[in-house]
Order: C-alpha cells, then structure tokens, then sequence
C-alpha cells in the first residue's frame, strides 16, 4: 500500500510518520501532485495557524490539487479545519470541501483555551470508529473547532459540542491527533488505513 | 469533558533520568526512554521532558533522544531545557517533540514567546515558570532556578498568556521534591488568570495532594517525578484513586 502525507510545512508531520511507522506501513512525505494521486491513502497533518497553511498549500498550487483527489482522504487536526469554508482564524477561505464555518472557543472559567487534553468521542458514525466506544478518549489541542452539521461523524464537548470528526465522500477528518491518542488514536488510524 | 492531566516528568542529564530535592542533590532514576515507554503503557497523559543541565551549561536539548522517544511513544510529550532560538524549537518540533517548553529565554526577552507563537502556533509553546516563596510573595527565579528575577509570578503567567503561551507549567520551587503537596494558593492564583491551562509541579507525595491541586489548586494537569520514578505510586493506581473521589481522568 502507498501512503502519503502532504508536506505543506506545516505540520506536525514526524509523529504522524512514526505513528505509520509502528503500525507497520511506510509512508511517503510529499507535495508532488503526481504521487499524491498515485496513493493509495492520503494523510493532510497540520498544526498551527489557518491563515498561513493556506498561504503555503497555495504557494506549492497543492490548494487547487487536495480536493481532485479520489482515495480516502484524512485531514488531521488544523488538516481537518482546512476542509471547510471559512475560519473566523485571521478571517480565512479554507479548502471548501465541508460546508462548515471554523469559529474559536470562547474561554471560561471551566473551560480553558486551547481545548488541550483528552476528552471522550460522542456519537460515533462510520468506518474510521470501529471498534471504539463513548468510553473511549482522544487528545485534542486546538482553540479553534467545526460546529456540528451533517458531516460531523464524531462529536466531543468543550463545553457545547463540536466536530470531532468530518466526513464527506473520501474526505475524512478528525480534529484529535490520531497519532498521539494512545491505542484509540492508533485503532482510528489503523481503521483509516484499511477502508 | 475534557479530563485533568497526570504528567510525569523526567529531568534528563546526560541521557539518563534523574531527580533532585529543591532542584538539587540528583539521584539517578533511569533511561529515559524505557521510562516514557512505561509511563505512557501505565495511563501517562503526556510526559514533559527536561535537559536540566542545558539552561547552565548552554548546551542544545539532545534531538536524537528526542526522536528515539517520539519513535516509540503514542501520547503527547514536552521537551525543555535550554531553548533559546526559533532554530532550537523547529529542530525538535521537527525530531518528533509535540510541544516545547521555553523558560529563561522568555524571562530574558518576553517578545521571544510571541515570535514563536506566531511561526509555530501558541498550541506547542509551553511556558515554564519556576516561583519561590520570598518573605510572602511568589517571586520567578530563572536559570534553572538559580537566580531571582524580581518579577512576581502570576503577574508574569498573565504576561506569559497574553504574549501566546498555549500553557504554563507552574513549578514551586518551595515544594519540589519535599512531597508535601502542591502549592495550591499559587496555582488557584495563576489558574484564575489565565484563560490557558496550568499544569501545576513541585510537591507531589499523597494521591491526596491531586485531588487538592485539581479541586482547591484548580489545575488542569499535575506534574510529577520522584512519586512514579521510584515507584512510590504507581498511575493506574493514582488514576483509581482520582476517579473514585470523583476528579474527571482517563481510566
């Protein structure tokens, strides 16, 4: 199986490559159209701000690539965010391919910002879940989140619900880091490898 | 809901693990990447990772080590020590590290969390404050602890978080090593000023002194060492423990 990760410079690309590496698959980090499209399984990490990983994924022309592509697509943390429309984030157009607006946790005094830490994954839906329960935890680290629509495939509290995870088509999205998530984050990955 | 964090710590010199009382007379306490393997099968939230001798003697944190443990490690981890440049921090976010916690280069130039914030997102830049208990005030020391900075500490946490620190690690000077429990008015004190979360260090004996540091403390993680190094109490216990008096963890 071919897998490849998007280098866009914007992520935290390693541990998501070492998460592969100890589940066994090899993968490619690339910004080549080409190889992009040749593999089998595309993996979008990403971390840090909206408005510059735009600027970067437009700068390499892989803005117009990303959404052509047919294989199950999986957009991690600020990878998923990129999916949507907008992010209130520095006022920035995102990829488009979810109809949702990403907006920014307003913080109190239980509820601090980033969302940082591990919460527990409501109403779970589809393939990347099997296996897992409402038992189940993931780590979060974000400040910005996708409200709940039609997509959401997996919900978490901070405190009113929010995307955990999207879906549309072959585009998959979490806004955990699989890769740092113990053996929930590592089955959720391994569930994304064999769709 | 989001869970309250248990956070070993391994100070590192020299590639092993070791720890101190008051941030000296250091006992040897283990590789550290056997130790994260452990810490991260027995329930570790995260771990944070400190080259305690970096700060003095002005030598870069080890990025090789740094990978080994990201290799092999599927939970979050810290790693500090030293860190004086936007270089330093993109070499270990690109070894693996998840976050990076900075401490007297923040003190030295406050800017400094704000340039890093900006390249690489407040969500991985860790701050780290060091207080001890001076005739009544909470004064922040630096360099590693060794010099007193005329600053007070929660007024510097709140500059910490304006600038973009994503977290502050909160450590009592006073407590460390004394397992005397946590220094609860300060961490309550810096909790309710900051809209960022705090681990709270320094103190860890009893499981009791979690339950304090996350109920009257108001911490969002605690951080500890010598308790789970020398197996003193062991995190699926302590977890129990939480869990039974009712303080949200992950079993």
């Amino acid at each position: 199986m071919q897998i490849a990760v998007v280098d866009y410079k914007g992520g935290n690309v390693q541990s998501v490559l070492f998460a592969l590496e100890r589940l066994g698959a090899s993968a490619t980090l690339t910004a080549d159209p080409e190889t992009l499209r040749k593999a089998d399984k595309v993996l979008f990490p990403g971390e840090g701000e909206a408005a510059s990983a735009m600027q970067s994924l437009r700068a390499s022309g892989l803005d117009r690539v990303l959404p052509t592509l047919t294989q199950p697509f999986l957009g991690i943390c600020l990878g998923m965010q990129l999916l949507g429309e907008h992010s209130e984030e520095n006022d920035t157009p995102l990829l488009g391919l979810l109809p949702f607006r990403v907006r920014r946790f307003v913080p109190d005094a239980a509820h601090k910002v980033p969302h940082m830490g591990w919460n527990n994954l409501q109403a779970l839906q589809g393939p990347l879940f099997a296996g897992l329960t409402e038992a189940d935890h993931v780590y979060f680290v974000h400040s910005y989140y996708a409200p709940v629509g039609a997509y959401t495939t997996a919900q978490a509290a901070h405190p009113a619900p929010f995307s955990a995870a999207v879906q549309h088509g072959n585009f998959h999205g979490v806004q955990f880091h699989t890769e740092k998530s113990g053996a929930a984050g590592t089955r959720i990955l391994a569930n994304f490898l064999n769709l | 809901m989001i869970k309250k964090r248990l956070i070993p710590c391994l100070d590192v010199r020299d590639g092993r693990t070791v720890k101190g009382i008051q941030f000296e007379g250091l006992r040897d306490a283990g590789d550290p990447i056997a130790l994260a393997a452990r810490y991260a099968q027995e329930g570790a939230d995260e771990l944070v990772f400190l080259d305690i001798t970096a700060t003095n003697q002005r030598r870069q944190p080890l990025t090789d080590l740094v990978r080994e443990v990201a290799r092999v490690l599927d939970i979050p981890f810290t790693v500090g020590g030293g860190i004086s440049s936007i270089a330093d921090v993109e070499a270990l976010l690109l070894s693996g590290a998840d976050k990076v916690s900075i401490n007297s280069a923040a003190l030295a130039r406050p800017a400094f969390i704000r340039e890093l914030a900006q390249r690489f997102g407040s969500q991985c830049i860790v701050v780290a404050v060091d207080a001890r208990l001076v005739e009544g005030e909470w004064q922040v020391m630096t360099r590693a602890g060794t010099q007193p900075t005329g600053r007070e500490a929660v007024a510097w946490c709140r500059e910490a978080a304006d600038l973009g620190a994503g977290e502050l690690l909160l450590t009592s000077m006073s407590h460390d090593g004394t397992k005397a429990g946590f220094a609860l008015d300060l961490t309550r004190a810096v909790s309710d000023a900051v809209p960022v979360p705090v681990i709270a260090s320094g103190g860890a004996g009893q499981p009791a002194d979690f339950t304090a540091v996350f109920e009257a403390g108001g911490a969002d993680a605690a951080l500890a060492a010598s308790i789970f190094h020398f197996n003193e109490t062991a995190l699926p216990t302590l977890k129990q423990y939480l869990y039974d008096a009712g303080i949200p963890v992950r079993l």
